[in-house]
């Protein structure tokens, strides 16, 4: 397929495939579920295209780990809970280094929370989410189109750094129709000497690197985050939208982001001097290109559906210099281009 | 037994308990020299889930991966799917395999996944210390069961192999020791069985090995050799549970 009018979550089932994906393990949960359908079909249209429902997301992300040591480009997807459960897998993918794709159809919590769309799992994408010290690289489209180019980019950094990369998307943009067209198909992702493929004519391959001592584990560590401060130096990725934004600069990501470039063309309309800063890559966090765009804003909103997860970020990268605004809607309530451009003109006042 | 150490023993010291006999140190022997046999080391992948049992990839010299608890054949049916012509071994022990894992072991068997999983069922959890795990025997001492393991309390063992002798992907059952000639000879036939029914295309099968563990059942080897034949044997008889292999050995 080279192009098409298609649903969020078919559309980023289709990429998954073209950019490679051999192997798709999954569990229905709402409102991820359109894409385990669509790869149920699609995914075994390919020579040794494998897809298959596991009985959990536990075994789902453990299906994932077995792929990847093998050596193929694989991925799940889920939503909230489901990914909750998959932590322990995540933090063990990190700790061999196997690269995959992780996606995150978010719905609202806690709990069992509600389907529609939330923010609220942006703590969890970007600070590990499960034990010990390590990072997923984590990418949050805002249309229809950049989910499908997200999907290649994800398995391309995935094997670049042998590390989970998650996709981070709400429920909106999942069920969203819109026309995406397709990358070309990649034919033949990069080898892997790495992998488990038995020892035939090499030395064997064992993963992970296995210690029984406090020095090998700090020294593992090290290595890791020596991997993680590359990820963050070079793969920042960021969009600035407006041409100006000295007296206010909205900062929102995801759908969130998308509603605000609304906002910020109605207060270009009226004159007013607004902008948007778009964290692309969550983790890494474009702190630098952030405390850069805000230099000459007298206002900064930072709008969200969480109960405020970014703003933490935020304040990382401006410290608590600037005159920070928040503005967010809960537990799966969508906010409107209009209430954010009244919040916009109370702070303006 | 054939000679180990041949091809696919791994030249370094066991981190088993030195000196008590437990029973992963012949398994891996075993496995080892199973391996040379049927002259599969290097399309051999090795799944070692955490427990005692995770170690034996530092022993194999097989392409292998460790797995998190409970998850060794989940990631061996995703390493299977990926590679289908290759030979999947998992080994683990009773709380991986009949506690943690118990619905990947159940579901994997369902789906009839082409894999051999090995499993020492010693009735305890060794790695961590000795605490009662679904086969720990009634009125046996753990560190959890400090008073004996009570059935109002906890139930009573759990016969996972007569479970999955029920599950229809399931291809070949067995229940095996290694505490006689005789026995280890059964027990290394049936694996190679288990691996060769693998290799033709026939669907799960789970060896599973009474194991004995001097450290945490607080015996010597000879005392636990004879709890192993007096009472565990009996709550969990030498048997094959199933074998839809029409005879193929």
């Amino acid at each position: 397929m080279n192009e098409g009018f298609l649903k969020g979550c078919e559309a980023l089932g289709e990429a998954i495939v073209l950019a490679g994906c051999r192997c798709y393990f999954g569990y229905p949960i709402t409102p991820s579920s359109d894409l385990l359908e669509y790869l149920s079909w699609r995914m075994v249209q390919e020579p040794e295209g494998v897809f298959l429902q596991a009985e959990s997301e536990i075994g789902a992300i453990n299906m994932v780990y077995g792929a990847a040591a093998a050596g193929k480009r694989t991925a799940t997807g889920s939503s909230g809970p489901g990914i909750s459960l998959m932590q322990e897998g995540i933090s063990y993918l990190c700790a061999a280094e196997l690269p995959c794709v992780i996606i995150n159809i978010s719905r609202s919590g806690p709990g069992l929370g509600g389907t529609t769309s939330s923010q609220a799992d942006y703590f969890q994408a970007t600070r590990g989410g499960g034990h010990g010290d390590y990072r997923t690289i984590v990418l949050a489209p805002s249309t229809v189109q950049e989910m499908v180019d997200m999907a290649f980019l994800s398995f391309d950094l995935a094997d670049k750094y042998r590390n989970p990369v998650l996709i981070l998307a709400e429920a909106l943009l999942g069920q969203m129709y819109e026309f995406v067209k397709f990358p070309d198909p990649v034919q033949n992702p990069p080898p892997k000497s790495w992998a488990l493929t038995g020892a035939a004519g090499r030395p064997r391959n064992k993963m992970p690197d296995f210690h029984m001592n406090e020095e090998d584990g700090e020294r593992i560590n090290l290595e890791l985050q020596k991997k993680f401060d590359q990820i963050a130096l070079r793969e920042q990725r960021w969009e600035i939208y407006g041409k100006n934004a000295d007296e206010i600069l909205l900062v929102a990501f995801g759908a969130a982001g998308r509603i605000c470039k609304s906002v910020v063309d109605s207060l270009s309309e009226q004159g007013v001097r607004a902008g948007l800063f778009r964290p692309v890559t969550l983790y890494p966090f474009p702190y630098e290109q952030l405390n850069m765009a805000a230099s000459k804003s007298k206002k900064i909103l930072v709008v969200e559906m969480s109960t405020g997860q970014m703003i933490d970020d935020v304040k990382i990268a401006l410290g608590r210099a600037k005159d920070m605004e928040f503005y967010a809607r809960l537990g799966g309530v969508v906010p409107s281009s209009n209430e954010i451009l009244a919040k916009v003109k109370e702070i303006a006042g | 037994m054939k000679a180990v150490g041949c091809g696919t023993l791994i030249d370094v010291p066991f981190q088993y308990c030195p000196g008590t006999g437990c029973t992963h140190i012949i398994m891996t022997k075993m496995l080892a020299s199973v391996i040379d046999e049927l002259g599969i080391r290097e399309k051999t992948i090795l799944v070692g889930p955490v427990g005692c049992s995770e170690v034996i990839i530092d022993y194999l010299n097989v392409d292998a991966i460790g797995a998190a608890h409970g998850r060794a054949l989940a990631v061996a049916t995703g390493v299977k799917r990926a590679h289908p012509d290759r030979v999947v071994l998992t080994y683990q022990g009773d709380g991986d395999f009949a506690s943690i894992g118990i619905s990947e072991t159940i579901h994997t068997a369902s789906r009839g996944e082409k894999i051999s999983s090995i499993w020492i069922n010693n009735g305890i959890y060794g790695m961590t210390g000795g605490q009662m795990s679904p086969t720990t025997l009634i009125g046996q001492r753990t560190t959890t069961t400090p008073a004996g393991r009570a059935r109002e309390l906890t139930g009573e063992p759990l016969n996972v192999s007569a479970i999955l002798s029920q599950v229809k992907g399931a291809c070949y059952i067995s229940r095996e020791a290694v505490n006689s000639k005789a026995n280890l000879e059964h027990c290394r036939a049936s694996v190679i069985k288990g691996i060769k029914l693998q290799m033709a295309g026939y669907g799960f099968n789970a060896i599973e090995v009474l194991g004995i563990c001097p450290t945490n059942w607080h015996l010597s080897p000879k005392d636990c050799l004879k709890r192993l034949e007096q009472e565990v044997a009996s709550e969990f008889p030498l048997q094959v549970y199933k074998d839809k292999s029409e005879g193929r050995r």
